[in-house]
């Protein structure tokens, strides 16, 4: 899978590393949803980590993300800000 | 659905608003090359601005920390003459423009941050303008074979993020600069008035910790006071 991290770039993530990413995942959006500004940060940070720890793909190559992690220093409010955003 | 699943599908329609589709994919693929080469100008605006806010804020630092010295300055002055109601104000004087100091540099950091972070997007954004410009030549000169049509599909999308992502960076630090622009100019007028330096304390809306940051800060001021004066050698005459 391909994953984003807005404002820095994309990694090709595979395997068990995908699995605790998703599993990660899951949490954060209830991070997001109980307001849990310090669990938010944490779980970000570490989630990031993890996309990270997966192969950078170079700037060269146009290709889609299949999921998008914000930039690492997003605030809980600005995260709830992008969902509530008109798209 | 978890956080980044969301993400990707509100991203998704950004793409699309970020792209138009033309009737002709040639004509596409001219126009994402256009919007690019505009979004390029557009990131180094955007750093430029985010430049200038950054020196604004490291003036206004210096100039108060000489304030700063100025202030330390004349409360050993009052001290030496024995005038511990001078030094004292003057004490408190120092400690709130410390503190607006400390909260500029912390601004100061958050926008080399920024500054940091654009440049890194420009370098980024620039080599894939550079890769777009051949691959639309590639693909515009194979047009006629359906696989063409794929390949402007998966670059189009592929790019489209990309510069939805570079907006959305854009849109941050812009937002950083403009709310600490409103601050740089709130602290240049606070400056010119002389009740702000004895109001460092602002409310926080609550009376009891207001009072107690009141009980708080006079200690500290004299703290300050008690050790200048045992620098100066006048612990003893106090």
């Amino acid at each position: 899978m391909i994953v984003r991290i807005l404002s820095e770039g994309q990694y090709r993530v595979e395997g068990e590393t995908l699995d605790k990413i998703n599993q990660l995942d899951e949490e954060l959006m209830d991070a997001l949803t109980q307001d849990q500004a310090d669990r938010f940060h944490h779980l970000l940070h570490e989630v990031a980590g993890l996309v990270r720890s997966g192969a950078e793909i170079s700037s060269e190559h146009l290709v889609e993300s299949d999921l998008i992690l914000p930039a690492d220093d997003t605030t809980l409010e600005e995260a709830k800000r992008l969902f509530s955003e008109p798209s | 659905m978890g956080l980044m699943a969301r993400v990707s599908t509100i991203f998704k329609s950004k793409v699309n608003s970020a792209l138009d589709r033309a009737e002709d994919p040639r004509e596409t693929l001219e126009y994402s090359y256009q919007k690019q080469v505009e979004q390029l100008q557009n990131i180094r605006r955007g750093i430029a601005e985010v430049v200038t806010s950054k020196k604004r804020l490291e003036l206004q630092a210096s100039r108060l920390q000489q304030s700063v010295a100025q202030q330390d300055a004349n409360a050993r002055d009052a001290v030496r003459v024995n005038r511990d109601d001078l030094a004292q104000e003057a004490i408190e004087r120092k400690q709130g423009l410390v503190a607006q100091v400390s909260a500029l540099q912390s601004q100061i950091e958050d926008l080399a941050k920024e500054e940091a972070r654009l440049t890194d997007l420009q370098q980024k954004l620039q080599t894939k303008v550079e890769t777009f410009r051949t691959q639309k030549e590639v693909i515009k000169a194979q047009y006629s074979a359906a696989q063409a049509q794929v390949k402007i599909g998966e670059a189009f999308t592929g790019l489209g993020e990309g510069m939805a992502d570079v907006n959305m960076a854009l849109q941050r630090a812009t937002d950083k600069t403009e709310s600490l622009k409103a601050r740089a100019a709130a602290i240049d007028s606070l400056e010119d008035n002389p009740a702000f330096r004895n109001d460092a304390l602002p409310s926080t809306g609550d009376s009891i910790r207001d009072e107690l940051n009141k009980l708080k800060a006079s200690s500290t001021v004299s703290d300050e006071l008690a050790q200048l004066k045992a620098e100066l050698g006048k612990g003893d005459q106090a």
